[in-house]
């Protein structure tokens, strides 16, 4: 007999007793959605007949990539010992990009769910997720996932939960989100240990709002958890930060397709619908208030996303741009963290200069954008926000390397990151080698069991937005994991490559990088275009400059033959029809001065070799 | 693997061509090409419309071949009568293969006769076989000098055996000059294709090569860079890695080792491949395909070009037959060119000759090829003292590059 709850406690009139806030902290690909979708079918919230792997990752591309990117709350019944309860679970991100949403989530919630792949041990980001819910005075139950695996280490990993959160390891569940296995003990454990939330009724209205997404059909739709107070269908609210004020046209839960209620009370989750139509009029981290009592004070950790990492998105096809443009402007209201700008590159074309939380938040917003505007992308080498103060003091921010300040530099500073990289023990010479190559200086090592160790570096956040992670992957065997933060900036030597086809500046292919760096990578850069263009009818050399001195150089050779000898007995359609195709190909070089350059030859050139490895598989 | 046949419309089954057809006819040269679709084995570059005995199996034998290629020649009279084209005799007439000379000469000589029962021949008519060297007798090409051919193709394609070997040709080197010196005494003139670039071959393979075809004196020089097509023998050994690739460097060097040698020797060059003695002994036939005249091709997956029409025979000797057979006519599709395809045509096939492209004629395609002039002479891809007499003649550079030329001067 299924432990479903006979009776669902109803929205606005609950009792906070027997509501239960929960979160799960996993890293990618530990099974968080799945476990999710087994909540869902056991607690009769969804039938089994309706069931999709992964319910709740509503965007395409998210289910492709199995990662989760928008959080949502889902209101579930549960019942123990005779009571039924009222169980939110709040879907989080999982990825470092999305650590200000994570940190939103996790502070709607009394409790997390620490899942952790039996089979792999715990990761890097998910040790920063777990400190971020500790911060939050969360209760955590730790949970082994994919026991059924036969490569599961139950015994191995719970021993490691243990030492890290405090407890017994007899005490960490065992479950298993594909066969169901322990998932209503989970339940039963999530209604026992957790604290129920606590909040005045009587006090104004104050609710946090965790997340906010863009519906075509509905406008924002606002997830909050109320805090204090009482939210109504019709009243007028007030965002805190902005003081804008909006009518609540609907008020509801998730159990998991929207239901609209009488509202909503202290400590419950739920969703707002205002009727707006931009992400940004509705914060993630703001606090909701009641227009006619107002609160005073607005609850803490509100932030203002800031974006790290910069890079020029532009349309193949030039005539694609205002497709391009309407794009970004739909996204936006769909995404907080998203900035844009027009920026104009003399190879590419017209485009943006877009700023991102980090380099998954660029690579899904691309994805979206080639997938849902069937558009075709070139986007630059990503890039970081530097501070350049000249020589009288002027003080020019440059995201674009080609904006990069010709006159006297008196200083560059750079933005840095703290890193956390976990891995087995045998990789920390491999780690370290490449930490020290990437300019890092380190700033401890712990183990955190007997054969893995925690290492830290602080390093400069360009020298990890383009290949790092894809390199630690590979020199770890993709035992190796990652989470950084920002961490303030310092003052480096840093200069600007350009690189010329017959001595013209490719402004898409500059680059701002450390002294000892520039050689190397006007090398890498004039070997791979050596490569990537082919042959024309003269030669092309190729230069890596700094200022007016040139670091490294290459040439392509004057291609000597063009022509097909043969004509088929008369087989002139063919012929044609090739030429025809030689043309089209023409049309999709881009003219660098005199030399063609196929579209492909900057999409490669601005590709590293591990991501283009990945697009081949 | 015989190459495959463009996409195209279809073709009505009477053949009757539109009126567009008729259009300066009178004008045009007319020629006649006949497929012969047959060989004793196939090399492995070779992508033509051709089948050995084994690949052919039962239905389309060699034996009802001659009868079947004389059908269509009849059909090919009629069709043309009824269209309302006027009566003219055969310019040139050109057996191309697959190997001609594997039929028995006296087939050849059928369908030839029935050609010239049909429509003629024009006075001085330049009337080719292709033959492989070991497929020719004394007796073989007496009886086709006999019968009206005037002249003679061999596939030399090198003198050197590791080559040949490579290439899968059956005849020994010393063969070559035999059947040119039978050819002669037949009094037919004579043609050689050679085939350089083939994998292995060193420049001074093919400078042996070259230097023994010209000792033969012949009257007529082919020069094929060797393309490895898709779907052959040769193209899965390169990609196998069991011969090595293809170097268009060593093309280029391999091209200008051909010009410099053919030229010292008195031939000059009338098409990027193609040299003669004397202008005269050019091959008019071919020239006819780069001139945009008007020809027929009898013969399975065969092409023709009337003016501005153009179709081609369905491929296998099998359907062909059947057609026939049944009164309708062989064609599996055709186009209609509008004339912006006309001019591209003529630019992509005149750029390719010595006596070159009229400058002004670019003109009905926009101003990009008028424009284009300066650079392709500053680039050393045209002859200047040829393009201020307002035609654009390739250099020797230029011909290696001529697709390039050709792309430089038609409009985007
Ligand atoms: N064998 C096994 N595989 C699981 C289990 N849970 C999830 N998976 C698989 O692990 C992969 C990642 O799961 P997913 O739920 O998308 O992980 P998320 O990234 O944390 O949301 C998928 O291929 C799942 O089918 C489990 O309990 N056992
Ligand atoms: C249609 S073939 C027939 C001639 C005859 N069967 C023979 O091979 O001697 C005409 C010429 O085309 C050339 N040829 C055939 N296939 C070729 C290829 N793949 N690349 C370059 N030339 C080729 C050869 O020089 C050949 O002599
Ligand atoms: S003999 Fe000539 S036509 Fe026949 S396969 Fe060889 S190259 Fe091709
Ligand atoms: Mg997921």
């Amino acid at each position: 007999m299924s432990p479903m709850a006979r009776t669902a406690p109803v929205p606005a009139a609950t009792d906070p007793a027997i509501i239960r806030n929960f979160c799960i902290i996993a890293h990618i690909d530990h099974g968080k959605s799945t476990l999710a979708d087994r909540m869902l079918q056991y607690t009769g919230v969804v039938q089994s007949r309706d069931m999709k792997a992964q319910y709740l990752d509503r965007m395409d591309i998210e289910r492709e990539r199995g990662i989760t990117i928008k959080s949502q709350a889902v209101r579930m019944p549960w019942e123990l010992d005779g009571t039924s309860y009222a169980l939110n679970m709040i879907d989080t991100p999982g990825h470092v990009d999305f650590t200000y949403e994570v940190s939103r989530s996790l502070a709607a919630c009394e409790g997390a769910v620490l899942l952790v792949d039996a089979a792999q041990g715990i990761e890097a980001q998910t040790l920063a997720n777990l400190y971020l819910a500790m911060e939050n005075n969360l209760t955590i139950i730790p949970v082994l996932n994919k026991i059924d695996l036969p490569a599961a280490q139950p015994e191995k990993y719970a021993a490691e939960l243990a030492s890290l959160i405090g407890g017994d390891p007899e005490d960490v569940l065992r479950v298993s989100g594909k066969t169901g296995m322990g998932v209503e003990a989970l339940l039963d454990k999530i209604v026992r240990d957790l604290p129920a939330p606590v909040g005045d009724p009587n006090a104004p209205a104050r609710a946090m709002i965790f997340d906010s997404v863009y519906d075509t059909y509905r406008g924002v739709v606002t997830y909050v958890r109320v805090v204090d107070g009482m939210l109504h269908p019709r009243e007028r609210i007030q965002m805190m930060s902005t003081r804008a004020t909006h009518e609540l046209l609907e008020i509801g839960v998730s159990s998991p397709e929207p239901t609209p209620s009488k509202g909503l009370g202290v400590g419950e989750v739920g969703y707002l619908i205002t009727g707006v139509k931009d992400v940004r009029l509705s914060k993630v981290g703001d606090t909701v208030t009641n227009l006619a009592k107002p609160a005073t004070a607005s609850l803490p950790g509100y932030a203002d996303a800031k974006p790290m990492v910069f890079s020029g998105l532009y349309p193949l096809d030039g005539t694609d741009y205002p497709v391009l443009r309407d794009a970004l402007e739909k996204l936006m209201l769909n995404d907080a963290a998203l900035v844009y700008e027009p920026e104009t590159s003399a190879a590419l074309g017209f485009g943006f200069r877009v700023g991102f939380l980090g380099l998954l938040h660029l690579e899904i917003t691309r994805e979206r954008l080639e997938r849902e505007y069937k558009l075709d992308l070139i986007s630059t080498a990503p890039n970081v926000e530097y501070e350049v103060t000249l020589e009288d003091k002027k003080v020019v921010h440059v995201t674009n390397p080609s904006e990069y300040p010709t006159g006297k530099i008196a200083e560059v500073r750079e933005p840095m990151v703290s890193a956390t990289i976990l891995a087995p023990n045998e990789f920390v010479g491999a780690i370290m080698e490449l930490c020290q190559s990437r300019r890092g200086v380190m700033g401890g090592m712990d183990y955190l069991s007997e054969d893995r160790v925690e290492i830290r570096y602080r390093l400069p956040l360009a020298e990890i937005v383009f290949d790092f992670f894809d390199i630690l992957k590979s020199k770890t065997r993709g035992y190796g994991s990652l989470d950084w933060k920002a961490d303030g900036e310092q003052v480096a030597d840093l200069v600007k490559v350009d690189i010329m086809l017959q001595g013209e500046q490719v402004d898409a292919f500059s680059a701002i990088t450390h002294r000892d760096k520039a050689y190397a990578y006007g090398v890498m850069m004039t070997g791979k275009l050596r490569e990537l263009i082919p042959r024309q009818q003269f030669e092309v050399p190729i230069q890596a400059a700094i200022g007016s001195r040139i670091i490294a150089r290459e040439s392509i050779r004057a291609i000597r033959k063009d022509v097909l000898a043969k004509c088929y007995g008369g087989d002139i359609t063919r012929k044609r029809k090739l030429l025809e195709k030689q043309k089209e190909g023409k049309k999709r070089m881009k003219m660098v001065g005199r030399v063609e350059v196929p579209q492909e030859a900057f999409i490669a050139a601005l590709t590293t070799d591990e991501s283009k490895d990945k697009a081949k598989k | 693997m015989p190459s495959a046949l463009p996409l195209g419309d279809p073709a009505p089954s009477d053949g009757l061509l539109p009126g567009q057809a008729l259009e300066g006819a009178a004008a045009r040269a007319f020629g006649l090409y006949v497929h012969i679709p047959f060989c004793a084995v196939r090399c492995g570059y070779c992508d033509f419309n051709t089948y050995t005995a084994t690949e052919l199996g039962g239905g389309a034998s060699q034996d009802a071949y001659a009868g079947t290629a004389v059908a269509e020649v009849d059909f090919a009279a009629t069709v043309l009568k009824n269209s309302g084209l006027p009566a003219r005799p055969l310019s040139t007439v050109f057996f191309g293969g697959g190997t001609p000379t594997l039929l028995p000469a006296g087939d050849l000589a059928r369908i030839l006769t029935a050609a010239i029962a049909a429509w003629g021949l024009a006075p001085g008519a330049e009337v080719t076989t292709e033959a492989n060297p070991d497929s020719v007798t004394p007796e073989s090409l007496q009886l086709l000098a006999d019968a009206g051919f005037t002249r003679v193709s061999f596939g030399m394609q090198s003198a050197v055996p590791h080559v040949l070997k490579v290439l899968d040709r059956t005849h020994t080197p010393s063969r070559v000059p035999q059947a040119v010196r039978w050819a002669r005494e037949a009094g037919l003139a004579v043609s050689l294709d050679l085939i350089y670039g083939t994998p292995g071959e060193s420049l001074a393979d093919w400078r042996y090569s070259l230097e023994t075809a010209l000792s033969y004196a012949p009257d007529h020089i082919s020069a094929y860079a060797l393309i490895v097509e898709d779907g052959t023998k040769l193209a899965a050994q390169i990609r196998r890695g069991e011969v090595p690739e293809i170097d268009d460097d060593d093309h280029a060097a391999k091209y200008e080792l051909a010009d410099e040698l053919i030229s010292d020797a008195g031939l000059s060059w009338y098409e990027v491949s193609n040299w003669s003695r004397t202008p005269e002994q050019a091959c008019r036939h071919n020239l006819a395909y780069w001139r945009g005249d008007d020809w027929w091709g009898i013969g399975p997956g065969a092409h023709s070009h009337v003016g501005g029409v153009r179709w081609w025979n369905v491929k296998h000797p099998t359907a062909y037959a059947n057609r026939l057979g049944s009164g309708l006519s062989p064609a599996a599709g055709r186009e209609t060119l509008d004339s912006q395809t006309r001019s591209v045509e003529r630019v992509m096939l005149e750029a390719r000759l010595n006596s070159g492209l009229e400058i002004t004629s670019l003109g009905g395609l926009g101003d990009t090829g008028r424009h284009a002039v300066a650079g392709l002479i500053a680039d050393g891809l045209i002859d200047p003292a040829a393009a201020f007499r307002g035609s654009l003649v390739l250099t020797l550079k230029g011909r290696l590059l001529a697709d390039a030329v050709v792309r430089r001067i038609l409009p985007d």
